[in-house]
């Protein structure tokens, strides 16, 4: 008999389960309004220009593939906490941060949850917001902490429940992690204005929590990079430490290169040396080093002016179709004869949005 | 400001092989040679890009068709059959039964860590904490933080290296598998032995098997030279492929970063053999699982690379002739090394060295020699005495053989 007779058949997954229904289907109308990958108009996936261009770049110069260092490319590490935390930032060019290049968003949250388990005695509990991405949950509990959550969204209005988060938040104990998303939350599309994003800081301060960030739609969001991060760097000036988690996937079309960065922000640099020290003994047992090419992609684009500029424009173009969209399908919505109000569309961002249909009709 | 919740992290020691290298890159001196790290180096010590890889990666570039979408949970399916297919051979009986299934992985570190974590929570009933894990005395230091990380709390080791007689301990081997718990799980090198470089005969892998099958022992095989080491595929792959004629269920971690060259695209695999394809779906399905929440699904240009090249009979055929070049290097720098340590006449008996296999040797200078080596040769390597052959080249292997002499008769 088999040592594997006692493995159950695991669940398909949720979200990429959807997508492999939608390859069944042979109907011609299909659409696959499931996984999160940008598409063009055309309903085709879209390689970035300037990231054809980083990639002749690179390959015109020729280089070794020899390992990175266990923390990834420094070009790399270095323009991500850049891009996330704003030049001007204090944190920034003091250097009290450390940056470790992860494997896209995924990756970068599993480190921290990792380092958190092993290092952040004070707490067990991750507070994550109701609803949050469905990876969120496994990759935390894989990594030995506990899933606690606070209200969000609000089914009836298919908008923030903020007093319901505040209420929520106000009450868990000190020293337990909370989760945020920086922008264009993922399902809901939801996200704080920004002065509720203040009083939100001001309330996770006075309870002394520890903010864990997951920013995987920067730029993509609104279109612009500086406004994506503000819940971030307002935090980081409101003198909050946070934990940041970066996803290069969707905001330069790298999914499958797997770049992303876990960041630290710390007391001082002699802290993010001892910091950044422990975030390799973790990484090295689980897979040795980075991938290069995606990381190499993204830090040509963010150091080389002209291809900065030329991303700027493309994330932007990205983020613009999805507002169409999202305005275009209300109003179509109300040609159709729709007397019910489908708002939420329009104020939420992202690339996703809650209808708020319900189970039957989907 | 409030006291920082890291104030209490302590600074973590260096990866000792990194540390190395990176006091190598400082030293000024003009003599230095860079013996650590396992990497492969050309005559005129540089990395190599095998000329199959540059080509491969042109075709790749010039292909309009692709994107960079996600890849599956478990990776490129051309890359995923490929891969096994090399490790377990053509006309494996695995195959042809349908009972194999494939992880693509961050290389053979990530293959090793999915295959620990699912072993962890699925092996022998569902929590194998209290399992023993066996790992080879010596072997490569990671190997014991992998499994520690996923979860195993009792990590032994077997006797493996014989210090005195400079080759493998089977007996020592053999009477801890006999010792060894049920069930217990044994890390086994398919071949070119990490540090040693000291591999069992096909007699002895035998023999190894037997006690493996009689006394239930799982058989994780860590595959990071196949091809590498002997310059054949098929060799370097013999210990694998008779396990699974022997009937065994097994996984194998394998490495694509030395016989490709890929080392930063972070390319592996991890082969899993099972009795039945039920059986190995149900593996797989889990598998997915915990590869989504440690990195979703792996990086995309490795794994297209390798397998582009699998699936072409002329590129297949062109990489098989690079990783020859890179073996047939390896083998010349051990036998010049020998011959000039004999030719000195330095103390000891130096045939270990064309014996052993692969990249590393295990030269059998101690700390103090070592250190000698580091401090007044600038020549880098291990505090085991382990030795990486690519680090030698036609212009220093004079200057290191004289060097190996003189820690030798000055140092004891």
């Amino acid at each position: 008999s088999s040592w594997w007779a006692q493995v159950e058949m695991g669940p398909p997954d949720p979200i990429l389960g959807v997508t492999e229904a939608f390859k069944r289907d042979t109907n011609s109308k299909k659409m696959n309004l499931g996984v999160g990958a940008y598409r063009d108009d055309n309903g085709k996936p879209y390689v970035l220009s300037c990231v054809r261009k980083a990639e002749a770049l690179i390959a015109s110069k020729k280089m070794d593939k020899e390992y990175l260092p266990i923390v990834g490319l420094a070009d790399f590490t270095r323009a991500s906490a850049e891009l996330a935390l704003g030049e001007n930032s204090e944190a920034f060019k003091s250097g009290r941060y450390v940056t470790v290049q992860g494997i896209s968003g995924t990756g970068s949250l599993r480190i921290g949850a990792n380092f958190l388990q092993r290092f952040f005695k004070a707490g067990r509990d991750v507070y994550l917001p109701k609803p949050s991405w469905g990876n969120h949950t496994p990759i935390f509990r894989d990594a030995g902490l506990q899933l606690q959550s606070y209200r969000y969204y609000d089914p009836r209005t298919c908008s923030l429940d903020f007093s319901g988060a505040m209420d929520d938040i106000a009450r868990i104990p000190e020293k337990s992690i909370i989760l945020l998303h920086a922008c264009a939350h993922n399902p809901t599309g939801v996200d704080p204005r920004q002065e509720q994003w203040k009083e939100l800081a001001a309330t996770v301060k006075k309870r002394n929590l520890l903010v864990y960030f997951d920013m995987a739609y920067q730029g993509f969001a609104s279109g612009d990079i500086n406004r994506d991060a503000w819940a971030v760097r307002h935090f980081i000036e409101q003198g909050i430490n946070v934990l940041l988690s970066q996803s290069y996937a969707k905001n330069m079309g790298l999914y499958g290169e797997r770049a992303g960065a876990f960041t630290v922000i710390c007391s001082d640099a002699e802290e993010a040396k001892r910091v950044e020290s422990q975030l390799k003994i973790l990484i090295r047992p689980m897979y040795s080093n980075p991938p290069l090419n995606g990381a190499r992609i993204a830090a040509t684009i963010l150091n080389t002016p002209d291809l900065r500029k030329e991303w700027l424009v493309e994330v932007k173009g990205m983020a613009d179709r999805i507002i169409s969209m999202r305005t275009q399908l209300v109003s179509n919505l109300k040609k159709e004869g729709s007397s019910h109000s489908w708002q939420h569309i329009t104020d939420q961002i992202g690339m996703f949005c809650f209808t708020g249909l319900k189970p039957e009709q989907v | 400001m409030a006291a920082s919740i890291f104030t209490a992290v302590p600074r973590a020691p260096p990866v000792a092989v990194f540390k190395l290298t990176a006091d190598f890159r400082e030293d000024g001196d003009s003599r230095k040679v860079n013996l650590g790290v396992g990497a492969y180096r050309t005559d005129e010590g540089k990395p190599w890009v095998l000329p199959v890889v540059k080509k491969v990666e042109q075709i790749i570039a010039n292909d309009d068709s692709l994107n960079h979408e996600y890849l599956p949970i478990l990776g490129l399916p051309e890359f995923r059959a490929n891969a096994s297919r090399i490790a377990l051979g053509d006309d494996s009986p695995a195959i042809k039964e349908n009972r194999i299934g494939s992880v693509q992985s961050l290389g053979g570190t990530g293959a090793l860590r999915i295959g620990a974590e699912f072993l962890r929570r699925w092996y022998n009933g569902n929590n194998n904490t209290a399992t023993p894990v066996y790992i080879s005395a010596p072997s490569w230091e990671n190997h014991n933080s992998v499994f520690v990380d996923a979860g195993f709390k009792d990590i032994r080791t077997y006797h493996y290296w014989d210090a005195a007689k400079r080759g493998l301990d089977l007996q020592g081997l053999l009477n801890d598998m006999e010792q060894a718990p049920e069930f217990s799980i044994f890390i086994l090198h398919a071949c070119a032995h990490n540090p040693t470089g000291t591999d069992p005969t096909p007699d002895q892998w035998k023999q190894i098997a037997a006690v493996m099958k009689r006394r239930f022992l799982f058989p994780f095989f860590d595959s990071a030279y196949q091809g590498f080491a002997s310059g054949s595929l098929d060799k370097d792959a013999w210990a694998v492929r008779y396990f699974v004629s022997e009937g065994f269920e097994l996984f194998c971690a394998q490495s694509f970063s030395k016989n490709f060259g890929l080392y930063n695209e972070r390319v592996g695999n991890l082969t899993v053999v099972g009795k039945d394809t039920d059986n190995v779906q149900r593996v797989l399905s889990q598998m997915e699982k915990i590869v989504r929440t440690t990195w979703s699904n792996p990086p995309s240009q490795g794994a297209r690379i390798v397998a582009t090249t699998l699936a072409s009979p002329e590129l297949f055929a062109e990489w098989y002739d690079n990783v020859k070049t890179m073996a047939d290097r390896v083998l010349l720098m051990r036998s010049e090394l020998r011959s000039r340590l004999e030719s000195l006449g330095t103390p000891g008996t130096w045939n270990h060295i064309t014996e052993q296999i692969g990249m590393f040797s295990f030269t059998g200078l101690n700390p103090k020699q070592v250190e000698y080596m580091i401090k007044e040769k600038h020549i880098y390597l291990m505090a085991s005495g382990r030795i990486n052959m690519c680090g030698l080249t036609t212009k220093n292997l004079d200057y290191v053989a004289k060097s190996i002499h003189e820690a030798v008769t000055k140092i004891q």
